[in-house]
């Protein structure tokens, strides 16, 4: 079982490389089981999207896939 | 008499320079002086408005400036050279860390303080002017270095490897650059918004 810093260094590499399968196993195992991880990565999510937004892009992308 | 274009020409100054703050406040955040923003951004204005046949109706006139802004920043970023420290970016990085720390208990999971809760939807946070005021403030907090990294990535778009041949950072560096600025700003926002928010 990963710990939740493992987990959230992962979150955060994950909006900018993708992840291998292992690590994905890993990660969706631990977020279906900690509210802590999967509010972390949501909010990784909204510093995404007030970024773009502040750059007058439209929308957000991701490179998350679980 | 009516000259068309000088019409059309008119209406699309009047709309980029709706958006000359935001523009402004953006290029201010890259470069970090405020008299070479202003002097991209009004570059970008006039390629925005010179080759206005570009770009595809107005809902993505605010899109296409901006992308034009970018693209100078970028250069420039590029022209100016050497715009990472190295060592700074180190010592950046042990204090980051120190407070990345101090969230996980011995076990390293997340300690009861530090456990993330739920924030309100992206949509109505985005839409509120103070949540930009707080943004800005916590971008502000950043370690320079550290926030020179985060802006390449998340502002400008650049993928890792890009950021690696600019600056000469590894992969792996930039990978830890980013994880540190995005822990830090999630717990300024935490901190200064959302927790404030709840407590309204």
């Amino acid at each position: 079982m990963m710990t939740c810093k493992h987990v959230t260094r992962l979150l955060s590499e994950a909006r900018d490389r993708p992840l291998i399968l292992s690590e994905r196993m890993g990660l969706g195992i631990h977020l279906f089981m900690c509210s802590g991880c999967r509010h972390c990565g949501d909010q990784m999510d909204l510093l995404r999207a007030a970024c773009r937004h502040a750059g007058g892009g439209e929308g957000e992308k991701t490179h998350l896939t679980l | 008499m009516d000259d068309p274009g000088a019409k059309v020409d008119q209406e699309v100054a009047a709309d980029l320079s709706g958006f000359r703050d935001d523009l402004l406040r953006f290029a201010v955040m890259q470069l970090r002086d405020r008299s070479l923003a202003e002097d991209v951004v009004q570059d970008a204005m006039v390629a925005a408005l010179e080759g206005k046949d570009g770009f595809a109706g107005q809902s993505s006139l605010k899109t296409w400036v901006f992308s034009i802004l970018r693209h100078k920043i970028i250069d420039l970023l590029r022209r100016r050279g050497r715009e990472i420290r190295f060592t700074d970016l180190a010592m950046e990085g042990v204090e980051l860390d120190d407070a990345i720390d101090t969230l996980f208990a011995d076990n390293q999971r997340w300690t009861p303080e530090a456990r993330p809760g739920a924030w309100e939807s992206p949509e109505e946070t985005l839409s509120q002017q103070q949540f930009w005021v707080v943004f800005r403030a916590c971008l502000d907090h950043l370690p320079e270095n550290t926030a020179r990294i985060f802006m390449m990535r998340e502002f400008l778009d650049m993928e890792v490897a890009e950021i690696g041949e600019r600056t000469g950072i590894s992969a792996g560096n930039c990978h830890v650059v980013l994880y540190r600025a995005r822990m830090k700003l999630r717990v300024c926002l935490e901190r200064e918004w959302f927790t404030t928010e709840e407590k309204r």
